[in-house]
């Protein structure tokens, strides 16, 4: 009788553990292997300073409402806040110790892309990495070579505030099972060479969808609302749908669109305000054509 | 006899003129001059996008219309008016009111120094497109409601 019960609870350990090891390997952190990113070169610094600005990465990680110069100073400190707790952004200088200077490019691009931070950890996907994986490893060679030319500030960020369960970043494991991939968002007809251009800066770098499309209550994408907008995740008001269907600028021309993010104008003159304010400003330090492409883009996909 | 009639009929045309501003909510005021700002960017914004050939004179006016009414747009937010007639004033514009002044002004200003040299082609208005909207976009940021 006893030997039938060890049986059975010796039968449910083995399932419980082949379980939470099934579990381990499909949400365990997934870094790219050490040579994916060996061999790349010297870095591109012109095409890693278009990435720094289409990235946006001064608009979190630039010293609260830094402007011109300071833009470029990453120290880090200001608070992001979200439906699972409030994020405090770290500092991603060139300072050796409190920001990435001695990061390695494996460290930096696996962040990147993968969502791994360099002690092997799982990264909280406020850092947009699951829009940044679309960024190839030239690109992560090229950021990182640009980044590291910038001015380092030893500021040092306090921890982030989480509600349970979402302080549990093992937990970050499930969501990436859930939601992160690297694959096109849309499926676009058209394989014009400015529309993909603008796909990659809009869906990749430009995280566009990370505030223009709605989510489901655990934070995964409505796949089929892709920049339909919604409620602003950061807290009050709404997020306008950028689609064709937009009730706001589906009436724009593919001209207007990219004027908009050149100078911060409606085509009736009225100007960007709010957090797109930042984003635009980013935006104005790209070439024209890149502009356009996002616009093109833009202009592609499914209207909501 | 024909002067004096002329003379009471301009003083009282005057005082029409003066009523009527004085009628006028500070809300319904500052929204007016908001969009004399959007018509001068308007001009200026056809001649960049080439939907309008080059005026020298009419870039000139507008830049002209920018700064004087963005000197005058920063007094019409007295307390009282931080609501109403649909107002998109963000109640920041009467706790930081310094800095809210400062970001008008920085449009008068930048404006005042285009007219000390009026740019001269398409793409010379393309550039203070830039550089105006970069005003009004970073005021708007902080002082203006999301909608």
């Amino acid at each position: 009788m006893a030997s039938r019960w060890a049986k059975v609870l010796g039968a449910g350990v083995v399932v419980v553990a082949a379980g939470a090891g099934v579990a381990w390997a499909l949400t365990k952190p997934d870094p790219h292997p050490d040579t994916y990113w060996a061999g790349l070169g010297e870095p591109d610094m012109v095409n890693g300073e278009h990435l720094f600005w289409a990235g946006g990465c001064a608009s979190c990680h630039s010293a609260p409402n830094a402007t011109g110069d300071a833009l470029k100073v990453l120290s880090g400190g200001r608070a992001l806040p979200s439906p699972f707790g409030t994020f405090h952004i770290p500092n991603i200088s060139s300072d050796p110790g409190a920001g990435i200077g001695d990061w390695t490019l494996a460290e930096f691009g696996n962040a990147m892309t993968r969502g791994v931070g360099p002690d092997g950890e799982h990264l909280y996907p406020s850092f947009p990495y699951g829009s940044y994986a679309r960024l190839s490893a030239k690109d992560i060679n090229d950021l990182f070579g640009y980044l590291k030319t910038l001015p380092a500030s030893s500021n040092v960020a306090p921890p982030h505030e989480l509600q349970f369960p979402y302080n549990i970043r093992l937990a970050v494991g499930g969501w990436k099972f859930l939601y992160f991939n690297d694959r096109p968002r849309v499926e676009l007809a058209s394989a014009d060479e400015k529309v993909r251009r603008g796909q990659f800066l809009a869906e990749g770098p430009g995280h566009c969808g990370e505030c223009h499309t709605p989510r489901n209550a655990l934070g995964g994408f409505l796949a089929d609302q892709w920049l339909a907008g919604g409620p602003n995740p950061e807290g009050k008001g709404t997020i306008p749908d950028i689609t064709p269907g937009s009730r706001d600028i589906g009436s724009w021309s593919e001209g207007d669109i990219a004027s908009y993010l050149e100078t911060g104008f409606t085509p009736d003159y009225d100007s960007v305000g709010g957090s797109m304010v930042e984003v635009q400003q980013n935006l104005a330090h790209l070439p024209k054509s890149d502009l356009e492409a996002i616009a093109a883009y833009l202009k592609a996909v499914p209207a909501r | 006899m024909r002067l004096k009639s002329m003379i009471i009929a301009a003083g009282f045309g005057c005082l029409c003129l003066s009523a009527a501003f004085a009628q006028e909510e500070p809300q319904a005021l500052r929204q007016s001059q908001m969009k004399a700002v959007g018509g001068a960017l308007g001009t200026l914004g056809g001649i960049a996008k080439g939907e309008k050939p080059y005026d020298a004179q009419a870039v000139t006016a507008a830049l002209t219309t920018i700064s004087t009414t963005m000197k005058a747009f920063p007094n019409q937010f007295p307390a009282g008016s931080e609501t109403g007639a649909e107002t998109e004033a963000a109640p920041a514009i009467w706790q930081n009111t310094n800095d809210f002044q400062a970001k008008a002004q920085k449009l008068s200003a930048d404006a005042e120094s285009l007219l000390a040299a009026v740019p001269a082609d398409q793409a010379g208005v393309g550039s203070a497109m830039k550089t105006l909207g970069g005003a009004c976009g970073d005021c708007h940021q902080t002082y203006r409601l999301k909608r």
